[in-house]
């Protein structure tokens, strides 16, 4: 049987959770036995070849660019897994729901205290992504299968949720695996 | 004194007659998980966090009286999913965020959502817009964290008596309002009981925070009731 292909990506995230998975420290030489990694930071590769069986999806969805992403992500994996705060509920990014964008805007690059006394411009270049009404979590824009909840999840329970996903066995969820910080 | 015998989950279970079914189910090494409830304070039921069943009906363990022979369902898989529930609905009422809250590791809802293992709410996330309160000398209200539970309206008070919080306003609008004056009355000690009394993060004491390292905080090794359950026999 060939190798489970894992893909990652980090949308509206700090890369934490990535640095999360590399805690799993020397495991990671078995993990690079155990899958085959596609599209995904680690390994630099930009574009979905081919079909995945685990997508790991940090951080939730900011901007157009995130929701095309995580949709791609949707389309190319067979299971799709939010991981992380940020990608649950929305972290600290979501910290500006509720208020409206056009106050953001004008705090970041107009009246805040870091900008130019000569006056600020909100970026309005064609080729950047449209900012959303707000943060959203992963799972109210696409179907998503599993949740590894922490900021970041610990790297014992990234461990456990993909050699029993490889192995086809049932995550046995201890207390000290389920935290939010 | 007087028995009352009762059961728990078909645990027999002895009481004392004054007691609620929570404290006598406590008593008896079986944790009724509560919210609300603050030892030594009226309960009010009001979080529901505690509703176990008895001959069919739900009540609230934690001001429904003892009677005799009752028989009490606690851990029930219907009962258990709508405590999580529950929990889960407070999570999206408001904002918890937990990796940015002062009262992580010490907090009660979060720790109630780690006993359920909750990975996340069943509910859409309704992010209201609610503010922070930063004005008073001592304290820090935070009202994206508030879960209106009242036990800092019960127990916050000044040397003469008076509630250092109120209620403000009803239904979806209601907030837990501070007297800035008398909060600013308040002594060290005092906001310190203020934040312990807070089941969340909502009250915050100032100038000190994470004042205790991840892993040594209240929740970090064991569930929150494992203090309280005994093992059956």
């Amino acid at each position: 049987m060939s190798k489970p292909i894992v893909a990652t990506a980090s949308l509206a995230g700090c890369f934490g959770c990535h640095m999360s998975i590399l805690d799993i420290d020397e495991r990671i030489l078995t993990l690079i036995d155990l899958v085959e990694f596609n599209k995904s930071p680690i390994d630099d590769i930009k574009t979905f070849s081919k079909t995945c069986d685990i997508g790991l999806i940090e951080g939730g969805c900011c901007n157009s660019e995130n929701v095309e992403n995580l949709r791609d992500f949707r389309k190319h994996c067979k299971i799709l897994i939010s991981v992380g705060e940020c990608a649950i509920m929305g972290g600290l990014p979501a910290l500006r729901n509720g208020i409206p964008v056009k106050d953001c805007f004008a705090e970041a690059y107009l009246n805040g205290p870091t900008v130019d006394p000569a006056g600020g411009i909100i970026p309005n270049d064609p080729e950047l992504p449209i900012i959303l009404d707000r943060v959203y979590p992963l799972h109210e824009i696409v179907k998503i299968d599993a949740f590894l909840p922490g900021c970041p999840p610990s790297a014992e329970l990234i461990w456990k949720a993909l050699t029993a996903l490889i192995e086809g066995k049932p995550l046995e969820l201890t207390y000290d695996l389920v935290k939010f910080d | 004194m007087s028995k009352i015998k009762f059961s728990v989950d078909g645990r027999e279970c002895f009481g004392k007659p004054g007691q609620t079914i929570l404290e006598a189910a406590r008593d008896n090494g079986v944790y009724i998980p509560s919210l609300c409830r603050y030892e030594g304070l009226k309960p009010t039921g009001s979080c529901r966090i505690c509703t176990v069943r008895v001959g069919g009906r739900y009540m609230a363990a934690c001001t429904q009286p003892l009677s005799e022979g009752i028989t009490v369902e606690n851990t029930a898989p219907d009962l258990e999913d709508m405590r999580r529930a529950m929990i889960e609905m407070l999570f999206v009422g408001g904002n918890h965020m937990c990796p940015t809250c002062e009262k992580s590791g010490n907090c009660e809802l979060q720790a109630l959502a780690y006993r359920y293992q909750m990975l996340v709410p069943r509910f859409p996330y309704q992010f209201p817009l609610r503010t922070i309160d930063p004005t008073g000398p001592k304290l820090l209200v935070d009202h994206n964290r508030c879960i209106k539970c009242h036990r800092c309206v019960a127990m916050v008070k000044t040397k003469d008596g008076k509630s250092v919080f109120g209620p403000l306003y009803r239904s979806k609008r209601k907030k837990i309002g501070a007297d800035l004056t008398l909060a600013a009355g308040l002594t060290d000690d005092q906001a310190k009981k203020a934040m312990d009394h807070c089941p969340v993060g909502a009250i915050l004491k100032k100038e000190i925070g994470f004042a205790v390292p991840i892993g040594r905080r209240t929740y970090d090794k064991a569930p929150i009731g494992s203090d309280v359950e005994t093992p059956r026999t």
